[in-house]
């Protein structure tokens, strides 16, 4: 749920990574936070255990720029990727205004990613969304790894509802921006139809 | 979407800003916020200069969600007051109206009882703040500052 401050005129919205464990959602934070103009952005907060994987959320807030004198604010949240998670990750997906499924590309990954989605349609559909309507976009990472499966067959398993997707190496940083824009891009377009 | 839109306009805002302003005086403390449940910052007063509000606003929501499914859990309603107690600085946190979370930072020179008293009195006020606020944004005729916005406008958000 996007909010509308006429006083500071300001739209803030909220990005969510969803994704099984290890796929890549803080990379894909921190690769962003890393390349992005310091007055562009504030401070990077990871609620991580002490092996940094992350047990509650990453949160980056990213500002766009100007649309019609309004400034454009992004706040990027992760969940926690693993399955026992489930609990915050429900939380994080609160007011949520945009989501990007970050797929494991790997063979060995495919049933997580699988659950992945399932739980994201599930977690969603809890707070009363649905992944038919929300700005949805997939993003298949480590396209680098040799045991990499192609995308038309992962596309067809993970994303069956043909959302937009992007390849990307979230290490390297190749498509994480292209990801983020089209997801952007999809939010703002929902406001404008006055979601 | 489920979730009305939240929309704060100047009159409401400058309502809540003399709730904090206020409360900032009257429990001695030193910094008073107001943050959304999704972590969206609405309102700060005090010294907020030395504070990174962004982080502490989407921090706060995280706490007051984590501590709501813990209440869920137990099949309480809500868990709608913590307190946490440092060395230096203590931190109240007030859940209002099921809504938005009054915040209030403070050190020795104030306590407890006192802040306890004074949050009690601004959440009454800041629940009406916030009832009036969210009947105004139900009301028909309401439009978002984006509905004319065009493809064009996007587009240029991202040309870098």
């Amino acid at each position: 749920m996007s909010f509308i401050n006429y006083m500071a005129r300001e739209i803030n919205c909220k990005i969510v990574y969803y994704g099984p464990g290890l796929c890549g959602k803080t990379t894909n934070l921190q690769y962003i936070y890393e390349r992005t103009n310091p007055e562009a952005k504030g401070k990077m907060i990871s609620l991580a255990t002490e092996t940094e994987r992350t047990l509650f959320f990453d949160f980056l807030p990213l500002a766009l720029g100007e649309i019609r004198g309004f400034k454009t604010r992004f706040h990027l949240y992760t969940v926690p990727g693993q399955v026992f998670y489930d609990a915050s990750r429900k939380l994080i997906l609160k007011g949520v205004d945009g989501v990007i499924f970050v797929a494991d590309s790997q063979m060995e990954r495919l049933e997580a990613n699988q659950e992945s989605v399932d739980n994201l349609r599930i977690n969603l559909a809890e707070q009363g969304y649905s992944l038919e309507k929300i700005p949805y976009v997939v993003q298949y990472n480590k396209r680098d790894l040799p045991n990499a499966m192609e995308v038309p067959e992962l596309r067809e398993l993970v994303n069956p509802m043909k959302v937009p997707d992007f390849e990307a190496c979230a290490r390297s940083g190749v498509g994480v921006f292209d990801t983020l824009k089209a997801v952007s891009k999809a939010v703002l377009t929902e406001l404008k139809r006055g979601g | 979407m489920v979730n009305p839109q939240m929309v704060m306009y100047e009159e409401e805002f400058n309502q809540i800003q003399t709730v904090v302003d206020r409360l900032v005086k009257e429990a001695n403390a030193k910094v008073v916020f107001i943050v959304d449940k999704n972590g969206q910052l609405i309102a700060a007063s005090g010294e907020v200069d030395n504070i990174d509000t962004t982080s502490l606003a989407s921090l706060t929501a995280g706490n007051i969600a984590a501590t709501g499914g813990i209440a869920k859990l137990l099949r309480e309603n809500e868990f709608a007051t913590q307190f946490h107690e440092g060395e230096r600085a203590n931190i109240h946190i007030q859940l209002v109206g099921n809504r938005v979370i009054l915040v209030v930072i403070f050190d020795a020179k104030s306590s407890l009882g006192l802040v306890r008293l004074r949050v009690r009195k601004a959440s009454d006020e800041l629940n009406r703040v916030f009832e009036a606020l969210l009947s105004k944004v139900a009301e028909p005729g309401s439009d978002s500052p984006f509905a004319e916005i065009t493809d064009e406008d996007i587009d240029n958000l991202f040309n870098d």
